[in-house]
């Protein structure tokens, strides 16, 4: 098992055609996942060759999906068009949507989040790495070759300490690994992953990644505290960011004494979590509680 | 981005808002004829980006254009919380019968809109809603379906406005929402909003923050920003597309990707402990790419901070392997030459992290040092620079 992904996955790409999209669509593939096909109004009808393998490109995400079953759609279209294309996927009830576009205004996403509400599409992101499976399925740009398939569950909100974790246990290796995102409105939160996390039968301990700015990481802790039972180890970055002052990822922000590092290690630590000072502190708690 | 008051009340206005007649000054005289323009009494109000003004004695009235004049002289230039005044608003004064308080904001918790309202305005809304919490009606606002009279009516009703002001307050929701979503703001926040005398409802100082993701479909916004008080660093970083910003350190870090930069400064912070406090000079993260040029750019900008005596360079190889980033590295020096006079400290990790390394030591270039950890380089690091 594996928590949103699986081989079964059947993966389509929105903005396949463009530079990013048709970089990672390559990437995708030859990681092993199910691509079967892309979507741009313009060039429906035409077929993208990557290294001999032909994907077909459709109209619309309902064609793509009626043509070919496709159950994961993944989103590289630029800012302007992000919004627009998340909710055609919505619409077309896709039953996960990976927006990885960075720079999507926040009104843009907190409309697509609304609409979303009530249907039947979880979205992960936006910006963010998306998510692996290892062996099985890989629905975004996280590299495939870094580790192996396994019985870890990792969520975070950055993609480079996702990568980095990945790596560091990549002997023990990863059930699924996913990038929820550092925008301040995302659609999978650190607890939907927690709780598929503890549901899946495979996972069997968890390492959560946050980063300064809002109140995820609180309430996360709050839900770990309640719901689940398997090991989590704990990692947060920012401690030395100034308050008022955006780092890098859109909602890593620290507000009057909102949002900070401290309070949410903290948070983790009165819930039984065991937080790392660093990355590799943090793979080298989660090795002590596997034994591995 | 913050707005200055100045332009947040422009803004508001340009919406339908009700405001005071004033303007913007940068000199005594300029204030002086705007306060002759008015004709009345006028208040005279520094512009910083931060709150205290009034108790800082940023916040002057003055009776006649003469004195308006002086108040500005008084003023800019003012240290207001460590921000210096470069210009001070010039606003009709008005007489106050009520204060209020209105806004929108971002909620991110519940990943929605919310309205705040109360009829208990000119105190700070975070006291406020600590100690008299039943006084701020807050209103979640569906981003899908946003604010139209009956919901500002729901609002305005919550926060207990009285009937004589209910229909202005109504009209201002309405056109505040209007600033909040067509100018892609997170924040529109009005304190106070007053009645004066006459029974008009007024906002009389407005707070402003406008999404940075929407400057592609605001092409008007770029004028509102204030380059004048940004890091010269921060600037050149910003004209080179660099994700950089300027702390007080003395270790130059660059990586790759937001969180692990973070981290990269957390981790050199807590290294430095050991050398006499030595921190993190600033945060730069150079994307998933790394290529070449921008890493060339971005050892430019830190190696001309003058308060970095060693640099940390960690990248982790994913999309990018580590030989296309220690090439780029290598090249990177290359084209700076003379001007990388600083000790380098690299820690490669990742795809291809043999080759990577293989390249940096075949370079043999005297000012790097290769560390095979995060945690080890950033000691490393950390060490030179004590």
């Amino acid at each position: 098992m594996s928590i949103f992904l699986n081989e079964n996955s059947k993966v389509i790409v929105q903005g396949m055609t463009g530079s990013e999209g048709r970089k990672h669509t390559q990437r995708m593939l030859a990681s092993g996942t199910a691509i079967v096909g892309g979507v741009n109004p313009k060039k429906a009808g035409e077929s993208v060759d990557f290294d001999g393998a032909s994907v077909p490109v459709f109209g619309s995400v309902s064609e793509a999906m009626k043509e070919t079953g496709a159950d994961v759609s993944v989103i590289f279209v630029p800012p302007a068009g992000a919004k627009g294309a998340v909710i055609e996927a919505v619409d077309a009830q896709i039953g996960l949507a990976v927006v990885i576009t960075e720079g999507i205004p926040v009104h843009d996403s907190t409309y697509f989040w609304a609409h979303a509400q009530g249907g039947s599409t979880r979205i992960i992101g936006p910006n963010c790495p998306g998510l692996i499976s290892p062996g099985r399925s890989n629905a975004g740009i996280i590299p495939a070759n870094i580790t192996k398939q396994g019985r870890i569950g990792l969520v975070s909100k950055s993609g480079t300490l996702t990568y980095q974790m990945m790596y560091e246990l990549r002997d023990i290796g990863f059930s699924t690994a996913i990038g929820i995102g550092g925008d301040p409105v995302i659609g999978t939160t650190h607890i939907d992953a927690l709780q598929a996390f503890q549901d899946d039968p495979e996972t069997e301990a968890i390492v959560m990644i946050g980063e300064i700015g809002g109140d995820a990481e609180e309430r996360a802790a709050d839900f770990i505290k309640a719901n689940v039972t398997k090991p989590v180890v704990g990692y947060v970055a920012g401690f030395t960011a100034p308050e008022g002052k955006t780092m890098g990822h859109a909602g890593a922000i620290v507000s009057g004494s909102a949002g900070t590092a401290q309070a949410k290690k903290e948070a983790l630590e009165a819930a039984g979590v065991k937080v790392g000072k660093t990355p590799s502190e943090t793979a080298r708690l989660m090795r002590e509680i596997v034994g591995a | 981005m913050d707005l200055f008051e100045y332009q947040a009340r422009d803004l508001l206005a340009s919406h339908g808002v009700p405001v005071l007649p004033g303007g913007v000054a940068e000199t005594p005289d300029q204030a002086e004829a705007i306060a002759r323009e008015i004709g009345q009494t006028v208040v005279v109000k520094a512009q910083v980006k931060t709150g205290g003004r009034g108790k800082a004695g940023g916040v002057k009235l003055a009776d006649d254009p003469e004195d308006a004049r002086a108040r500005a002289q008084d003023i800019l230039g003012l240290d207001i919380k460590g921000h210096i005044t470069h210009r001070v608003m010039v606003a009709q004064a008005s007489d106050i019968a009520e204060e209020y308080y209105f806004s929108y904001l971002l909620d991110r918790s519940n990943r929605t809109f919310l309205a705040m309202a109360s009829v208990e305005g000119g105190m700070e809304i975070e006291q406020l809603a600590v100690e008299r919490p039943e006084a701020l009606a807050r209103i979640p606002v569906d981003a899908s379906v946003g604010v139209d009279a009956a919901k500002a009516a729901e609002i305005v009703d919550a926060a207990g406005f009285a009937p004589e002001v209910r229909d202005q307050v109504i009209a201002i929701a309405v056109q505040l929402w209007e600033v909040f979503s067509k100018e892609d703001a997170t924040l529109v926040e009005v304190n106070p909003l007053a009645k004066a005398p006459d029974g008009t409802v007024l906002a009389l100082d407005a707070k402003v923050t406008l999404d940075e993701n929407a400057s592609f479909r605001h092409a008007e916004h770029a004028a509102l920003e204030d380059t004048a008080a940004a890091d010269p660093l921060e600037a050149r970083a910003k004209e080179k597309d660099l994700n950089y910003v300027k702390l007080e350190g003395e270790v130059g870090i660059i990586g790759n990707g937001a969180g692990l930069v973070m981290s990269t400064l957390d981790v050199v912070a807590y290294a430095g402990e050991e050398f006499g406090g030595v921190k993190p000079a600033n945060f730069l993260d150079i994307g998933g790419g790394a290529s070449a040029e921008v890493m060339a750019n971005g050892l430019d900008i830190i190696l001309s901070d003058p308060a970095v005596k060693s640099v940390f360079v960690n990248v982790f190889g994913g999309i990018t392997a580590c030989d296309a980033v220690a090439n780029g590295i290598v090249s990177a020096l290359g084209i700076l030459g003379d001007e990388a006079a600083k000790p380098l400290v690299v820690r490669l990790d990742g795809n291809n992290v043999e080759e990577g390394r293989r390249i940096l030591a075949e370079a043999n270039h005297p000012l790097v040092t290769l560390v095979d950890t995060m945690d080890g380089a950033a000691r490393r690091a950390a060490e030179l620079a004590a």
